[in-house]
């Protein structure tokens, strides 16, 4: 197995492609879509890597996973091995691995990526810790306790992620999650067809093996508060709330039936397991035709829970055009190719109900490009008298979420930004409140599962000190 | 944790549940909810507290079997357990003395309203509570009522009990007996609701209501229970659910609760089909 360090010579591999289910088939099955490598793609894969001395990857990673090195245990095909290299960055890498936006992360700086085709970082790193995930057993280390007891409060990647950081410190961790299960959007928002739910829980089962309690159904804010965390026993707080709180465009029809925010339809699906209805008790209704709007990847989850769930069409209704839609490439390519029908530069301006004060269609209105704005995009301008109607049956809001207000508003001294996001220092995360810290999409707006864990790493860290020097 | 301490029907089909939910039970106050999921399998139904008892730690929830989801509540007995119970959810209503109110509860209505005539008594107010059913037998808690009101009326659609008529011929014999009504609290049916705030609106009488759309989360994360008031955009389960009754677009949410009808049938014929198959 000498000659894997080797580096390649003049015969260029072409990066290998991700195996996926027919695009005809999947568009009615809520299986994940991506198979994923075989080992033998896996290690030719892993062999297209250069092991750079100073690996430009590891700057586009958020959290500087050690991607030369994983990746040359794969060529090695030494796969646990691989899988516990990721784990010292990444606790999320089954995960981080299906979702990152790899294109402008990691995979934007490899090397190979200037001439060519840079290595498949995402769908290797996939790869490894399905590997090591399937090894089953994490052997944790035994710390000693320290006596210090953390709250978390949410748990998505951000309280995940700063839970494990902690109970490696041998901090006793909590985390009080509002909904019945955690994992945050990656349970309720994110498919089953793009991340198996199981996947998520594997990742929160290893959590409790380290020790870390979980408790389900506690909507802080309501239930107990961060004042009277502090006040019970909890030497620090982290605050990983999410950004839960989903936009509507504001325009007339939108309380109708058959309008949904994305959340809501997502989490229908997803969560409360809607496309397994009657079996599972929570309905979710879509009709013939579908609009999706907005164009990030909260709009092609929900585009393609749309076809999965029995629509015949299912529209994008993106005011910009194609360069500026906001979501991965894969989902924009994995949409187009299920069927899903891309309406750029078209903005809805109301949407037109029947007696019964159900959706009967959407009126819209097309736009051009016009000259670069402030942010170097350009901005898009509405055509006038260009009203068109397109008759619909569902229309799913996507176009973003703010911050919650249930915690915030309810933990007096928190300093915010005027868009309602908490104010965190940015080496230690900490707020305004000595021992209250918060990271994750709570403090950046909506951004991507790898910062948020970031974060919560960030945060485990900045808590770690401050526990040590209190 | 989550199980039913006791049960007692007060109706055919509206039972009485009390439950095992000490943090939720230190915390509620009047006019909160919780929302349970009865298993794995289960919807999240919201549900108003009618009692707690924070020594005990304690919740009572009334439950009306109207669907699939509030038929397996209605089945639970003593000692079964809730999959989940997530609460207080919701503001709480604001209790204050304003001298004489009236609390309307029409139906399972009754049972919400209960806790707050009783903390509006217990801050003062003269407390007169108009009660209303379909027919005498379907009249719940009428005891409980009384012994948190000053008065007691109560109005039955068939003359069964007291005045004949719905719960707004009972406040008109509020109201003509001289009170000095400063503010009334009216829950029920969405159609009852819409029926006082226009009876009230031009008697100019502050009128509170509790509104129950249909919900998922119960955290302000989905927009599922928006309703519209004054003209905005409201989340019933933070906004809310009590609401200025004059200022709720009533008609909106009734079609609003019509959304699943397809889907609360098959429910409702799976049901059906089950206990013929004996597997409930
Ligand atoms: C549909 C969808 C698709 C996405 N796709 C991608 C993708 O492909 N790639 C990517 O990188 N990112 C994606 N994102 C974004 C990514 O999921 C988020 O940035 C990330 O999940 C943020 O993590 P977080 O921990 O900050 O918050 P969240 O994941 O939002 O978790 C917050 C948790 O806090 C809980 N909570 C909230 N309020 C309270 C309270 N009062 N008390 C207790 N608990 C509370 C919530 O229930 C939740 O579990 C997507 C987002 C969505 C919605
Ligand atoms: C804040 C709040 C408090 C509530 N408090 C109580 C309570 O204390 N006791 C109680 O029995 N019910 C209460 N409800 C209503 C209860 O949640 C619904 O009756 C229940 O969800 C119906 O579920 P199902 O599967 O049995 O019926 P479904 O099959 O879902 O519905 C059957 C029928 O009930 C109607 N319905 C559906 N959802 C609601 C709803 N949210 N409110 C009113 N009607 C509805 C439908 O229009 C349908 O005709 C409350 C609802 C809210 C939002
Ligand atoms: S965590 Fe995400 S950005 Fe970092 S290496 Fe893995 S896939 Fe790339
Ligand atoms: S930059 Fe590309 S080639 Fe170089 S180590 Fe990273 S992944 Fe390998
Ligand atoms: S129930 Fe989801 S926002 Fe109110």
């Amino acid at each position: 197995m000498a000659e894997i360090v080797e580096k390649p010579k003049k015969v260029k591999i072409p990066r290998h492609a991700m195996p996926c289910q027919d695009p005809k088939v999947r568009a009615h099955n809520f299986e994940e879509v991506a198979t994923g490598y075989t080992q033998e793609t896996a290690i030719e894969e892993a062999k297209r890597c250069l092991q750079c001395k100073k690996p430009k990857c590891i700057t586009g990673c958020p959290v500087e996973v050690l991607i030369p090195d994983f990746i040359a245990k794969i060529a090695e095909g030494d796969f646990e091995e691989a899988a516990r290299v990721l784990k010292i960055k990444n606790s999320l890498p089954a995960v981080c691995g299906r979702v990152c936006p790899q294109e402008s992360q990691c995979e934007a700086k490899c090397i190979l990526g200037i001439k060519g085709e840079s290595v498949a970082v995402g769908r290797l790193e996939r790869f490894a810790a399905d590997c090591g995930m399937k090894a089953g057993e994490v052997e944790f280390e035994k710390v000693a306790p320290t006596g210090k007891r953390v709250a978390i409060i949410g748990g998505g990647p951000s309280g995940l992620a700063c839970a494990g950081d902690l109970a490696k410190a041998g901090h006793a961790v909590t985390i009080f999650e509002a909904l019945h299960v955690a994992g945050g959007v990656l349970m309720y928002g994110i498919p089953q067809f793009r991340l198996p739910k199981e996947i998520v829980q594997t990742e929160i089962t290893n959590l409790k093996k380290m020790g870390v309690e979980i408790l389900t159904n506690q909507v802080v804010g309501k239930i107990t508060s961060v004042d009277e965390l502090m006040d019970n026993g909890y030497d620090a707080v982290f605050i990983g709330t999410g950004a839960g709180l989903p936009y509507f465009m504001e325009i007339p029809g939108e309380n109708l039936n058959g309008v949904y925010s994305a959340n809501e339809f997502l989490t229908r699906t997803n969560l409360m397991k809607g496309y397994k209805f009657p079996d599972y008790c929570t309905p979710v209704k879509v009709g013939k035709n579908v609009a999706v709007l907005g164009a990030g990847n909260v709009a092609m989850d929900s585009a393609r829970t749309a076809l999965r769930l029995g629509a015949e069409n299912v529209y994008i209704i993106y005011r910009r055009s194609r360069n500026e839609m906001p979501a991965r490439n894969e989902e924009l390519e994995h949409a187009e190719e299920e069927g899903i029908q891309f309406r750029l530069l078209t903005n809805p301006v109301s949407i037109q109900g029947d007696e019964r004060g159900w959706v009967k269609s959407l009126t819209c209105l097309r736009y051009e490009l016009g000259e670069p704005d402030a942010s170097g995009r350009r901005s898009p301008i509405a055509i006038p008298g260009s009203e068109f109607d397109i008759p619909m049956d569902t229309v799913v809001v996507a176009i973003g979420q703010g911050p919650n207000p249930l915690v915030t508003t309810s933990t007096p001294g928190l300093v915010l930004n005027k868009r309602g996001n908490i104010v965190a220092d940015e080496e230690t995360l900490m707020t305004s409140k000595p021992g209250v810290f918060a990271g994750g999409d709570i403090v950046t707006g909506a951004a991507t599962v790898i910062l948020a864990m970031g974060a919560g790493k960030k945060a485990a860290s900045g808590i770690d000190q401050y526990l040590k020097a209190k | 944790m989550y199980r039913v301490v006791k049960k007692r029907l007060l109706a055919p089909a509206i039972a009485l549940l009390e439950v095992d939910a000490p943090a939720v039970a230190a915390k509620v106050e009047p006019g909160q909810f919780v929302i349970v999921r009865v298993d794995e399998l289960g919807e999240r139904i919201p549900l108003t507290v009618m009692d707690f008892d924070r020594e005990k730690g304690t919740i009572t929830i009334v439950v009306q079997n109207v669907g699939y989801s509030s038929a397996l509540i209605i089945a639970m007995n003593e000692g079964d357990k809730f999959e989940d119970f997530v609460g207080p959810l919701g503001v709480a209503s604001e209790i204050e003395n304003h001298g004489t109110v009236v609390c309307i509860g029409g139906g399972l209505g009754i049972a919400p309203i209960y806790p707050i005539a009783r903390a509006l008594k217990n801050a003062g107010n003269h407390v007169i509570s108009v009660l209303g059913s379909r027919t005498a037998d379907l009249l719940i808690l009428e005891e409980e009522m009384r012994s948190v009101s000053n008065e007691v009326v109560i109005a039955t659609n068939d003359g069964s009990k007291g005045v004949q008529g719905f719960v707004t011929d009972g406040l008109a014999e509020v109201l003509a007996q001289g009170h000095q009504v400063k503010v009334i609290w009216a829950i029920g049916p969405m159609i009852m609701m819409k029926a006082v705030v226009e009876y009230t609106r031009p008697l100019g009488i502050k009128t509170i209501v509790s509104m129950n759309p249909i919900m998922v989360d119960g955290t302000g994360m989905c927009g599922a229970c928006r309703i519209s008031v004054g003209n905005e955009t409201k989340f019933a389960c933070v906004d809310g659910p009590e609401f200025d009754g004059h200022l709720v677009d009533f008609d909106l949410a009734m079609k609003r609760l019509a959304y699943y009808k397809d889907e609360e049938n098959r429910a409702k014929a799976r049901l059906e089909c089950d206990h013929e198959g004996g597997h409930h």
